[in-house]
């Protein structure tokens, strides 16, 4: 533990330039994901004969080995090949794989009356989306939001093969050098269980605030 | 008023939902579609809505023509409750009251603040507002589906089964308060349901469609018991349909018979000098009855006690002065000691009848209502 924090002091600025790249590297790719997935799998749910295609190929995309998309992709969007963005799109693309199920599922499991009773009531289907469907999505979305945050993290240690400098240096640091023995691959291993906790906690927490008629009826 | 006009609703595989169906829903009345499943009466309630239109024919509310109306427009002018209530489970008790007046932009805590005011009305505690639906129980969630129709004070109300997923009990209550409630409200309803009973309860008029959307009959419900329009309106309203006609009629002069009472408290001994036939008849403070006492045939010494509570027989109902001939007769078959107890407006006693004099008042009414023979043969 000493070794760890030792290690961790003597490279301080560097590993938490590492950590921050980390979170960004996390956390946006789940948010652009979900936003992408959102109209996706409204799609799915709405038009049910698009449902089949729609979730296939979006499952299909999380088939693509990383290391292969991590590689492709600098062709494709003119990128270096060392640039976070490779990564941060990469793992946008496996989120939208994981998430347009997640929210077509979600949106299809609002009960038919609950949906007429609003449309009785006179919302507009736009209204009807935002204000009763969506909201009442928010638990199954948001478990699948857990597991795909939590995947995206395992992800970008992944990518610290390809050298984009983030808390997975620690590890290609750790088994190049021979003078720290195994301890950067531990803080590494530290590091990235404590952020997954961290996005995890930090969704739950999120579920929670949002869905407080849950809580309401539990406590029952 | 609601006026359908020739309205039919075919879906594409060929099924005919509704067949040319027209008839009127009058102002101010409750309107019953009753029949069997398979008969469109939850497609022609919603084809009033919009929720689904109809393949031909125009319905019309209040001389507008519905379809000429934007959907939103319309349902929000129009009250709807449905079976299992359809509450938003993601919301309060109150904003889910609120949802209408809050749609048509009113102010936020104007709307909440009538929206308890509804629920008092609908018989919930304000301390509910604060609750989530799945906290109420489905007699306390139906309330609420009823006050959440009547937030944007709509003159039309449509009512899907309302009161079918709960259990007897609470929906004899609920039906009896919707009655009252409309009684001051003065809606002009819509009520789907499958249940004929229910239909001749709360209907002013009722219209019993058959399978396929066809409009077999629609007559008030003394009318619907007294002269059914055929052989299927007939099996529909059931065998029963005789002694339930009865609860259409007045009871009207009724030939009571004074008991004298005993009372809780009183000496055993003191109540078996005013029982007749071994039974007497126990009344509280305000003289409302409280069940009858059995004292035939006991031993001496069995007499000892006082008159208490547990040792009444509760099993006879009460029939009002003001009710009718089925009260009436209900309260004389159902009395342990063949007595029926009616009771003044207040509740309190006004006297006993037998079966055999409550059938003499029913056949003398039927012989001055029955038409003269010329006149049933035409």
């Amino acid at each position: 533990m000493n070794a760890l924090w030792q290690y961790f002091r003597d490279d301080q600025s560097e590993i938490l330039g590492w950590l921050r790249t980390t979170l960004w590297l996390a956390a946006a790719p789940v948010v652009v994901g979900l936003l992408i997935s959102l109209p996706i799998g409204w799609a799915a749910s709405r038009f049910r004969w698009s449902y089949p295609p729609l979730v296939t190929i979006a499952g299909l995309l999380y088939t693509i080995p990383s290391i292969v998309l991590f590689l492709v992709l600098p062709g494709i969007l003119g990128t270096g090949i060392l640039d976070p963005v490779n990564v941060a799109v990469a793992l946008t693309i496996y989120c939208v794989a994981l998430l347009v199920r997640v929210v077509a599922d979600g949106l299809s499991s609002v009960s038919d009356a609950t949906l007429a009773a609003a449309s009785a009531m006179g919302y507009t289907n736009r209204q009807r989306l935002f204000a009763v469907q969506l909201p009442l999505a928010v638990p199954v979305i948001g478990a699948g939001l857990r597991v795909a945050a939590v995947s995206n993290v395992s992800l970008v240690a992944v990518a610290s093969t390809l050298g984009v400098a983030q808390l997975g240096s620690l590890f290609t640091t750790g088994y190049n050098a021979t003078k720290h023995g195994s301890t950067p691959i531990l803080l590494g291993l530290v590091l990235f269980i404590v952020v997954a906790l961290a996005f995890d906690g930090a969704i739950l927490l999120g579920l929670r605030v949002l869905t407080p008629w849950r809580r309401a009826v539990a406590a029952r | 008023m609601i006026r359908f006009d020739a309205v039919t609703k075919r879906y594409p595989d060929g099924t005919v939902a509704v067949d040319e169906l027209s008839f009127v829903a009058q102002s101010g009345q409750i309107t019953v579609l009753v029949g069997p499943s398979g008969c469109g009466k939850t497609t022609s309630l919603r084809m009033i809505n919009r929720l689904i239109e109809p393949t031909s024919g125009k319905i019309f509310i209040e001389d507008r023509d519905a379809s000429t109306v934007s959907r939103t427009e319309l349902r929000r002018g129009i009250g709807y409750v449905i079976q299992q209530a359809g509450l938003f489970p993601h919301r309060t008790i109150v904003d889910n009251v609120a949802t209408v007046p809050l749609l048509l932009g009113q102010d936020k805590k104007k709307a909440r603040a009538r929206a308890v005011e509804l629920l008092e009305l609908v018989g919930l505690p304000a301390q509910m507002a604060k609750r989530y639906p799945a906290q109420l129980s489905g007699g306390q969630q139906q309330r609420v589906g009823v006050a959440r129709a009547l937030a944007g004070d709509p003159p039309v109300m449509l009512m899907d089964e309302p009161f079918s997923a709960v259990d007897p009990v609470v929906r004899a209550q609920l039906q009896q308060e919707f009655l009252r409630l409309q009684h001051e409200l003065g809606k002009t309803i819509v009520f789907v349901t499958h249940d004929i009973d229910e239909a001749i309860k709360l209907g002013d008029r009722v219209a019993v469609l058959q399978v396929g959307g066809r409009l077999a009959q629609l007559a008030t419900p003394a009318e619907l018991l007294a002269h059914p329009a055929d052989a299927f309106v007939a099996g529909f309203v059931g065998r029963d349909r005789g002694y339930r006609a009865l609860g259409f009629a007045d009871a009207g002069y009724l030939p009571l018979t004074d008991e004298h009472v005993a009372r809780v408290g009183e000496d055993l001994r003191a109540a078996s000098y005013v029982a007749r036939d071994g039974w007497a008849l126990v009344v509280d403070g305000d003289d409302r009855p409280l069940g009858w006492l059995a004292l035939g045939g006991l031993p001496d010494e069995a007499l000892a006690g006082q008159v208490t509570a547990d040792l009444l027989n509760l099993g006879g109902t009460l029939a009002s002065e003001a009710g009718t001939l089925r009260e009436v007769l209900d309260a004389a078959l159902s009395s342990p000691s063949g007595r029926g107890v009616v009771v003044h407006d207040d509740g309190s006693f006004a006297g006993t009848i037998t079966a055999s004099e409550v059938l003499v008042r029913i056949e003398a009414r039927a012989k001055s209502i029955r038409p003269p023979i010329a006149e049933a043969t035409k």
